[in-house]
C-alpha cells in the first residue's frame, strides 16, 4: 500500500518536474527540473528493489547536470532568464509530438497484455548486476569504456588550439611549458 | 551491526549539530589564539555568531532566483544529514544501508548543485564565481575521493558502511591504505570548501557563493557547510579507523573520540594552510591525486585477489 502511493509520488513527481523543463523560461531552472525529474525515476528505481541503480542514477545525474547547466548558460544568448525564453520550437507541435508520445506509451503499458513472472529476482541485485557487467558483458563494457574515453581525448583535441608544440617548443626542449595558466606541480 | 529505532532520525542532526558547534568553536579558539587574545572567549564566539545572524535582515538583489538561492541554501544542512544517516555510531547507524557507501557519495555531490545554485540565485557576478569555483574543485576532487571510498569497499568486499567497519576487526584500513585515507580527507575537506580548499567563498570574491547571504539565509548555509565538513570527516573513522573498536571504551565513545581527533586536525590544518587555488588545485588532483589512488586501489585489490 505505501510502495503504491510511493510510486504515484514519484510518477507524477517525475511528469511535472518533467513537463517543467519545457514550461520555465530559465536555463538554470529547467536545468534543476530536469534533475528533479531524475531523481524521481531514480526513486522509482529503488522501489523497484534496485538500491545501487538508483543511487548511482542520482550519483550521476547530479553531477551531469551541474557540468550541464555550466555549458548551457555559457551558451545561452539569455542565461538568466530576464528575458523570457523557451525550450521548444513549433510550440503546438512539440506539444502535440511529446503528450501524443507520452500517451501511446502509457497506453501501451496498460494495454499490453504482460507474460507472467518466471523465476525469482536474485539475492542480492548488486552483487548480479556487478556479475553480468563483469563477466558476461565484459567485452561490451570494455569497449564502450575505451570508446568513450577516445571519443573525450579525440573531442579535447579537436577543440584545444594549443598543441604541445605551442607548450614545449619546436623542438619539445623546453624544461617550462609555456602555458596560459600555471598548474599546480610547476611543470 | 544494526539500524538504530526510528526515533534516531531526530538524534542525528542534533548530534551532528553538536559536532559542527564543537568545530567551530574549536575553530573560533584557533583564530582566537592567532590573534592574542583570550582563548575563553572564543568558546561562546559561535553562539554570538548564530544570534547575531538569526537576527541579521535578510539582504534582496535584484532579478534574484529566489527559488534556486533558496533551495541551494537549504540544501546544504539537509543533504549533510542525509549523507550522515549511514554513519555507524558504536554498532548501530540511523540506516545501515546496502550500499551505504554509494548513498553517501551521491548525497554530498548534492553539494554540487547547492553550492552552484547558492551563487546562481543572487544574480551577482562575485556570487556566481564562486559557484563556478565550487564546481571545479568538485570535477578535481570527486574521482580521487570515489576512488578512496573504492579501495575501502573493495577490501571490505561490501558497499555496506557496518561491513566494512566489521573488515577492520583485524586491522584498521589505514594502515594498509594510508595514500586512500589521506586522498580522502582532503577530498572531505574539498567537499565542505574548507581550509585550503575554500577558494568558492574566497575573500578576493568577497565572499564568494555565501557573499551576498545575510541573516538566516547565512546561517543556514555556513552551519551546513560545517555540518557536512563533521559528516564527511566523521565518515573517515568507519572506512579506515575502525569505526567504534578501541580497547576498555564502548564502541560509540571511540566513534566519537576518533572524529573528534581527525575533526581537530581538519580544523587545524584548513586555518593552518593558505587556500589553495583553483587551476592548481585541478592540475594537482589529475596528475598526482588520481594516479596514487588508482595505485593505492590497485594494491588493495591485488591483496584482496590473493588473500
Amino acid at each position: 500500500m505505501v510502495t503504491v502511493a510511493l510510486f504515484w509520488l514519484f510518477a507524477v513527481g517525475a511528469l511535472v518536474s518533467g513537463f517543467l523543463v519545457f514550461w520555465l523560461d530559465s536555463m538554470a531552472r529547467v536545468t534543476f527540473a530536469l534533475l528533479a525529474s531524475f531523481v524521481f525515476v531514480a526513486a522509482e528505481v529503488i522501489l523497484l528493489g534496485l538500491a545501487y541503480l538508483g543511487v548511482v542514477i542520482v550519483l550521476m545525474m547530479v553531477m551531469e547536470m551541474v557540468i550541464m547547466v555550466v555549458f548551457m548558460i555559457m551558451y545561452m544568448m539569455n542565461p538568466a532568464g530576464l528575458m523570457p525564453m523557451a525550450m521548444y520550437h513549433n510550440k503546438t507541435g512539440a506539444m502535440a509530438l511529446s503528450v501524443g508520445t507520452f500517451v501511446a506509451l502509457a497506453a501501451g503499458i496498460v494495454l499490453v497484455d504482460w507474460p507472467q513472472r518466471t523465476g525469482a529476482p536474485p539475492p542480492d541485485p548488486t552483487f548480479a548486476l556487478g556479475q553480468a557487467l563483469m563477466g558476461p558483458h565484459m567485452l561490451t563494457m570494455m569497449t564502450l569504456g575505451v570508446a568513450l574515453f577516445a571519443t573525450i581525448v579525440a573531442t579535447v583535441v579537436l577543440a584545444t588550439h594549443r598543441g604541445r608544440y605551442d607548450r614545449l617548443g619546436d623542438d619539445l626542449r623546453a624544461t617550462r611549458a609555456d602555458d596560459p595558466v600555471g598548474g599546480g606541480i610547476g611543470r | 551491526m544494526g539500524e538504530a529505532p526510528v526515533w534516531s532520525v531526530v538524534v542525528l542532526p542534533a548530534l551532528l549539530g553538536v559536532g559542527a558547534f564543537a568545530a567551530v568553536a574549536f575553530d573560533a579558539a584557533l583564530h582566537v589564539r592567532a590573534a592574542g587574545r583570550p582563548v575563553s572567549v572564543s568558546v561562546i564566539a559561535p553562539l554570538r555568531a548564530v544570534v547575531r545572524l538569526l537576527i541579521t535582515q535578510r539582504r534582496a538583489t535584484t532579478a534574484a532566483d529566489v527559488v534556486l538561492w533558496r533551495t541551494g541554501v537549504v540544501l546544504v544542512p539537509v543533504l549533510a544529514v542525509l549523507a550522515g544517516l549511514v554513519l555507524p555510531l558504536g554498532g548501530v547507524a540511523v540506516a545501515d544501508l546496502a550500499v551505504g557507501v554509494v548513498w553517501f557519495n551521491a548525497m554530498e555531490i548534492l553539494a554540487w548543485a547547492a553550492v552552484w545554485m547558492a551563487g546562481w540565485g543572487p544574480n551577482a557576478a562575485l556570487s556566481l564565481v564562486g559557484g563556478y569555483r565550487f564546481v571545479a574543485q568538485g570535477l578535481a576532487y570527486e574521482l580521487p575521493h570515489m576512488f578512496a571510498l573504492i579501495t575501502a569497499a573493495t577490501a571490505a568486499g561490501t558497499l555496506r558502511v557496518g561491513g566494512i567497519v566489521e573488515a577492520q576487526s583485524g586491522l584498521w584500513f589505514v594502515v594498509w591504505m594510508p595514500v586512500a585515507f589521506v586522498v580522502y580527507l582532503l577530498s572531505a575537506m574539498a567537499m565542505a570548501f574548507w581550509g585550503p580548499f575554500d577558494a568558492p567563498l574566497g575573500r578576493d570574491l568577497a565572499g564568494g557563493a555565501a557573499g551576498e547571504l545575510s541573516g538566516v539565509d547565512r546561517l543556514v548555509f555556513l552551519g551546513g557547510r560545517w555540518l557536512l565538513l563533521v559528516v564527511a570527516v566523521a565518515m573517515s573513522v568507519p572506512l579506515f579507523l575502525g569505526g567504534g573498536s578501541g580497547p576498555w571504551l564502548p564502541g560509540w565513545v571511540w566513534t566519537v573520540l576518533k572524529t573528534a581527533a581527525v575533526l581537530g586536525v581538519v580544523v587545524w590544518f584548513g586555518r593552518r594552510f593558505p587556500t589553495v587555488r583553483m587551476e592548481r588545485f585541478a592540475e594537482l588532483a589529475w596528475v598526482v591525486l588520481i594516479p596514487l589512488t588508482i595505485l593505492q586501489a590497485l594494491v588493495v585489490a591485488l591483496v584482496v585477489l590473493i588473500r
